[in-house]
């Protein structure tokens, strides 16, 4: 069998994500965009919809969604312009979303992933701007609903994929390339919990070989990066199920229940919306001037593609150590400030991508929330290559830089975490270990290599970690050889 | 007699010492203690106006304000946000209402030291061109009170006509300012199309709507644009650097040079024949003072009506969405879930021409009918802009009627909507194309009603049309008039 892991199907993928932009004040009116404020304190007669109202574009959305377009290589809509689409819920009070239909701002993108099969692009067909809208809170005990408009207004956009991914792996690609690059141009918080940032799968599957494409479904509501790929492995295998058991695949949008593992029908097409979409008149027609256009354009930082290329090139690290590092802005940041510091590339990357993301991970932060800085990360690794400390103190010095910034020079002087290569200190320790051991000796002169190993770890024990590992390996083979 | 007095005269015998704004204020409200019983013009008094008078009077006699509204009473349509009266566009869904905001026309006003008397009357969401559409009955026409007004602006026409305020402002998005000054004898003018900020109009038709002056002459109306023109940071849509000074305008009557354009089309059948007497009759005056008059042929405007109403209710369907009984306003007794709370609510609460024009303008927007309806609308808008820009390549303004008859008999008018649509064709153009326009008196027919015509002129021609509308108003007492108001019984 073929197809998609051996299904004999294939799967076509797009996706519809939306990002709220960082900008202080909302898409429309002077209103902050901070998030969990206090139930509509950040509301205004124009988010809230008052009878009269219009609406006053906030350039700096303008300008992040240029930014946005050129940095994923879209055609920038230099005469756009706004639509309404039109319908009744409690969470917009307008009774309209004011977005985009007709003559988005950005078309015709592409971001490069990379693939087990190698790198791949994945075509944007469109971003537009529009405004978010309020958020339902149903209370269970007076079983009312109320409506918190504070997020009316907050500024998103919309980036709208081709269907070119196959696989979850693919989606997460996508994502991830998405989201560093929305970092990296600072436009958006990219926090999948805080929903600022929400990603919309439309899937749909088809025999190998089948030229047309199957019906498509729309998967809301996943909050995470691993629920995405659960929910899409769920659908998959939900459409390719019905479609083997002869049934057919509805279009309709459904929700994803993360903690149940389940999908499940919200709305078919039929009950879809007739949004009305028409030009909003309230706003002036969008003109972006060449001038202006170029402006944005040299705002636009190295990107996660160059600046991996430029690792590779520049310090010679291996391209997977290139592609971790430039993952997270932050993370390349205090790696290129600790290597001007005067730290070893690849000591600073083993360190970063080794250390750094996996306490990050432990403790389920981002790379955005690290605060130490990188002076006291180029501090450490100097003490290392200059044989002051050895590896295994480095790396427990450095959980105390990640946690609380601390000088490593100072607290590696205070504690006496020097490492230990005086000939005279570490004979002593060593024979002291052969005389503990005689069955190990034993066993490692009789010809077990492994009891070396067990060895060199009771020295090192012994000097609480400060020994210096080379030497105490080649001390102990002269004396036992 | 005070309530028969322009605005300019007011002013002038408030700096003469005659009389102080607080005074004329009681004064109005004591016109309208007497006559809104008969003419029903206001839906809300400001019970504040004689207070907020006597504070001007205390400004103007410390210096602090000046200018031409110093003190004058002025009535406000009922689509203009205030926070100290209720806002409802006569309808029942607003009951109650009051915004949480001043519209920005407001602010001017009251900057200027105008005295708000109130809210007037209009038809339901400014859909109607009678006032009969009104949730709070009907507004009557001064000069007959078994005529009707005219609409929108129905009630801040009669208001002015019945000497129960000096001046309003009305809105115009289809001939709302225009229509109602020709059916109550008097001056309004419909401003290009983002000279006056439109924050705080509720909106119907929102390419369409203008706020624009209503009052016995043209001087008063020029006067009152000029403090609410100009550009606002809170309307994208307003122009930036605009700003208007009419006192050339007003102090010359030498038409010498002006070519002016008289459609032949618009004339003829379908227009009662003493209007188009009484335009033609203008038109000589005109001529006497200088000014060149060419008969030509105005195509397209057999098209105007219909795009008009295909494009505001297409925008009206979508303004007026936010009303559902939720938020503000009406909210029903009792209803069954969320959609059955939307449906109460606006069936409730809307009445039967705004839910016609809701009903027209989802229609033309929804998915398999938008190109053939509003796409096509656009198309036909634009054409009519090429027109009027060519025309305008020629003439320096066109005189047109403003409507094919004087003003209607009350209930003879919403039995056949499309009749009163029609009676529309003279005014929408101005309103597709974004142009200004001037209305003002020009005669009376036999039966006594007045009749208006109307200037147009190009984008921002503010200033050349005043300029034309007074040259006139200086040779003809037409704006003088006033009617014999009848007594509640």
């Amino acid at each position: 069998m073929s197809g998609y892991k051996n299904t004999g199907y294939e799967v076509v993928i797009g996706l519809e994500v939306h990002v709220e932009l960082n900008t202080a004040t909302k898409i429309f009116c002077n209103c902050s965009t901070e998030f969990g404020a206090a139930p509509n304190t950040h509301v205004c007669p124009v988010c809230s919809g008052m009878p009269g109202v219009l609406p006053v574009l906030n350039k700096g959305v303008l300008q992040r969604a240029v930014a946005v377009g050129l940095a994923t290589n879209c055609t920038i809509t230099q005469k756009c312009k706004f639509d309404r689409k039109n319908y009744f819920y409690p969470d917009l009070p307008k009774a309209f979303q004011t977005s985009q239909l007709y003559l988005p701002i950005c078309r015709n993108g592409y971001l490069e992933i990379a693939t087990a099969e190698g790198a791949k692009k994945v075509r944007i067909h469109e971003i537009h701007m529009e405004e978010d809208a309020g958020k339902l809170n149903h209370e269970a005990q007076s079983g009312s609903t109320l409506i918190d408009f504070n997020r009316c207004g907050v500024p998103l956009l919309e980036i709208v994929s081709e269907p070119d991914m196959t696989c979850a792996d693919d989606v997460l690609a996508y994502l991830e390339k998405l989201k560093s690059t929305l970092e990296y141009l600072n436009v958006s918080d990219c926090k999948m919990q805080e929903g600022s940032m929400r990603a919309d799968v439309n899937l749909s599957v088809r025999r190998v070989g089948d030229a047309e494409l199957g019906t498509r479904t729309e998967t809301k509501n996943m909050n995470s990066f691993k629920a995405i790929a659960r929910a899409i492995e769920y659908e998959i295998f939900r459409q390719i199920e019905l479609l083997e058991d002869g049934g057919q695949v509805l279009q309709e949008t459904r929700r994803w229940d993360d903690e149940r593992g389940v999908g499940y029908a919200m709305r078919s097409k039929e009950n879809a919306h007739d949004y009305r979409y028409f030009p909003e008149p309230d706003l002036a027609p969008i003109n972006i001037s060449d001038e202006w256009l170029e402006e944005i354009r040299g705002t636009i930082p190295e990107l996660p593609d160059q600046k991996q290329a430029r690792y590779v090139a520049d310090y010679k690290l291996s391209d997977y150590d290139a592609a971790q590092l430039t993952r997270y802005r932050k993370l390349a940041e205090i790696f290129e400030s600790a290597v001007q510091l005067g730290a070893a590339p690849k000591e600073a990357a083993n360190l970063l991508i080794g250390d750094c993301l996996r306490l990050l991970n432990a403790e389920g932060k981002e790379a955005a929330d690290l605060t130490f800085e990188p002076k006291n990360l180029a501090e450490l690794l100097k003490l290392v290559a200059a044989g002051t400390i050895n590896k295994t103190t480095a790396k427990a010095v450095f959980e105390l830089i990640y946690a609380d910034n601390i000088d490593p020079v100072a607290y590696v002087k205070e504690n006496g975490l020097e490492m230990v290569s005086d000939d005279g200190a570490l004979d002593a320790m060593i024979d002291e270990v052969i005389a503990a051991n005689p069955k190990s000796v034993a066993d490692y002169q009789g010809g077990k290599k492994a009891a070396l190993g067990f060895l060199v770890g009771q020295i090192m024990k012994a000097s609480k970690g400060k020994a210096d590992a080379g030497k105490v390996n080649a001390k102990l083979r002269e004396k036992l050889d | 007699m005070i309530q028969y007095e322009t605005a300019a005269a007011l002013r002038q015998a408030c700096i003469d010492g005659q009389t102080t704004a607080q005074a004329q204020t009681e004064a109005y409200l004591a016109q309208i203690a007497k006559y809104d019983g008969v003419y029903h013009c206001y839906n809300t008094l400001n019970e504040k106006a004689a207070e907020q008078a006597a504070a001007v009077d205390a400004k103007l006699a410390a210096g602090e304000i000046a200018g031409p509204l110093a003190g004058v009473p002025v009535a406000i349509k009922d689509n203009l946000a205030t926070q100290e009266m209720t806002t409802t566009c006569s309808s029942k869904i607003l009951e109650g209402f009051i915004s949480p905001y001043d519209a920005t026309v407001v602010q001017k006003l009251q900057a200027a030291g105008a005295i708000i008397l109130g809210k007037t009357n209009m038809d339901e969401f400014a859909m109607g061109s009678t006032t009969e559409t009104s949730y709070t009955g009907a507004t009557k026409n001064p000069w007959n009170a078994g005529h009707v007004p005219g609409g929108s602006s129905g009630g801040s026409a009669a208001a002015v006509a019945a000497g129960e305020a000096p001046l309003a402002l009305g809105s115009d998005t289809g001939g709302s300012i225009r229509q109602p000054c020709a059916y109550c004898g008097l001056t309004g003018i419909k401003p290009t199309y983002g000279a006056v900020s439109r924050y705080g109009l509720l909106a119907y038709g929102s390419s369409l709507d203008q706020i624009g002056p209503m009052a016995y002459t043209v001087e008063d109306c020029a006067n009152l644009l000029q403090v609410i023109a100009g550009y606002d940071e809170k309307d994208s849509t307003s122009t930036q650097g605009l700003s208007f000074d009419f006192t050339n305008a007003l102090q010359n009557d030498d038409l010498r040079g002006k070519k002016l354009g008289l459609p032949k089309n618009y004339l003829g059948e379908g227009l009662d024949p003493e209007i188009e007497q009484a335009v033609r009759a203008a038109c000589e005056q005109l001529a006497a003072l200088g000014a060149e008059i060419v008969e030509f042929e105005m195509p397209m405007i057999e098209y105007a009506v219909p795009a008009y109403y295909i494009i505001a209710c297409a925008e009206a369907s979508s303004n007026l969405s936010r009303y559902d009984g939720i938020k503000y306003g009406y909210h029903p007794e009792s209803f069954a879930d969320l959609e059955d709370l939307y449906l109460t609510a606006r069936s409730q609460g809307f009445g039967p021409e705004v839910k016609r024009r809701i009903m027209l303008g989802t229609f033309a927007l929804s998915s398999g009918y938008y190109d053939a309806y509003y796409q096509k609308a656009l198309k036909v808008r634009a054409l009519i802009k090429q027109k009027f820009d060519k025309a305008f390549a020629e003439y320096d303004a066109i005189v047109s009627p403003v409507a094919p008859t004087t003003a209607p008999k009350l209930n003879e008018s919403l039995s056949d909507p499309l009749a009163m649509y029609l009676s529309d064709i003279y005014t929408v153009s101005v309103n597709l194309v974004g142009i200004p326009a001037v209305s003002l008196p020009c005669g009376f027919s036999a039966a006594g009603l007045p009749i208006g015509m109307q200037l147009l002129g190009r984008n921002f021609a503010e200033e050349g049309l005043v300029n034309l509308a007074q040259a006139y108003q200086m040779h003809t007492d037409w704006h003088a008039k006033r009617p014999v108001l009848k007594e509640a019984e």
